[in-house]
């Protein structure tokens, strides 16, 4: 792998993982919402 | 060390993002909505949100599922080549498991929040547009936008469903109107965008039975949707505006399908008529389910009875 190529696999890798984790939090926060909701 | 040089670049987030149709999802979602919005009752605004999402990742879940198990076809064709799969940028197997986590993810979330009954047409859906429309008809009739139009009916029904949490005629005329809708919607672009759908071995209606056929098939589904349209308000479902507008609108569609149906186009005409038709068939459907919630909610404010 070349230092570009170990460059974008970083980049890609990191992006990716940024956006699992937003997703997974706002995850989260809907279940804790419908939980509330549900036992109203 | 050389031992990394042949661990492939991870897939950027956007291709997976891609994998779901994003711009197919958006009218998912606006159909989705309405069907939810015009349903009588009350639903949480959070489990509302809720029930769209799950809509909304279900038909992404299935998109990406399309995607996997057409990626050769995909490569064929001017049109997709550029997608995730053929483009080189993905695992074929990771748009695979994507779309099933998407899909398992999308019914079990409805099914715990909302109700097992929406759950379960979510989850037919998926199945519908993933297994019976891609992989067995699509490729295998000429009817196969007939068949592909049933799995974009089901949003609305669902979205009804999750409200209600039970199937009544309502719900069963927003999957007729979109059903019925879908084919002169298709075939209009069909017939002025070359595709090269031919070249991969899919049987379209205008290559396999010719433009002629195409054309009065428009004007037949264009007839029956008139009436189905109308329906929801003939069975009382939905007021006179409803009622009117639907009539109105599904007639002008009607007459945007007559020139298309008995003319004989010629080369360097344009092709005007089938780019009207096609233009006001996606006009029709998002004024049809808005004014489907609008007479909802003037309903619901006493504004009409």
């Amino acid at each position: 792998m070349t230092p570009d190529e170990k460059t974008e696999f970083d980049r890609r890798r990191r992006s990716k993982n940024l956006v699992l984790g937003g997703i997974l939090l706002f995850f989260v926060m809907l279940f804790y919402a419908i939980t509330i909701v549900r036992m109203g | 060390m050389q031992q990394t040089a042949s661990i492939p670049l991870p897939a950027d987030w956007r291709d997976f993002f891609a994998l779901t149709k994003p711009r197919v999802m958006s009218l998912v979602i606006f159909t989705g909505l309405c069907g939810l919005l015009a349903a009588p009752g009350h639903i949480n605004p959070v489990l509302g949100f809720t029930a769209v999402l799950c809509i909304a990742l279900g038909a992404g879940g299935a998109a990406a599922l399309n995607q996997w198990w057409e990626a050769d076809l995909d490569a064929g064709m001017k049109r997709t080549a550029g997608r995730p799969l053929p483009g080189g940028r993905m695992a074929r197997t990771d748009a695979r498991d994507f779309g099933i986590a998407l899909s398992v993810a999308s019914v079990i979330v409805m099914g715990l929040a909302i109700g097992w009954l929406a759950a379960g047409i979510l989850a037919f859906s998926i199945f519908y547009y993933a297994v019976i429309y891609t992989i067995w008809l699509k490729p295998r009739t000429p009817q196969n936008i007939v068949i592909g139009g049933g799995a974009g009916a089901f949003p609305p029904m669902i979205g009804w469903v999750a409200v209600t949490g039970d199937i009544t005629a309502m719900p069963v005329l927003l999957f007729a109107i979109i059903f019925f809708w879908t084919p002169p919607h298709f075939w209009a672009l069909a017939l002025f965008v070359q595709s090269d759908y031919a070249k991969v071995g899919i049987p379209m209606m205008p290559v396999v039975k010719g433009h002629r056929s195409t054309r009065r098939q428009i004007l037949a589904y264009a007839i029956v949707l008139v009436p189905i349209a109308a329906a929801p308000w003939f069975i009382g479902g939905t007021g006179a505006v409803y009622g009117i507008a639907a009539v109105i609108l599904s007639l002008a569609f009607l007459g945007f399908s007559l020139p298309v149906a008995f003319r004989n186009p010629v080369d360097g005409d344009g092709m005007k008529p089938e780019k009207r038709l096609f233009a006001f068939s996606i006009l029709y459907l998002f004024a049809l389910f808005g004014v489907l919630v609008a007479d909802r909610l003037l309903a619901a404010y006493g504004v009409i009875a």
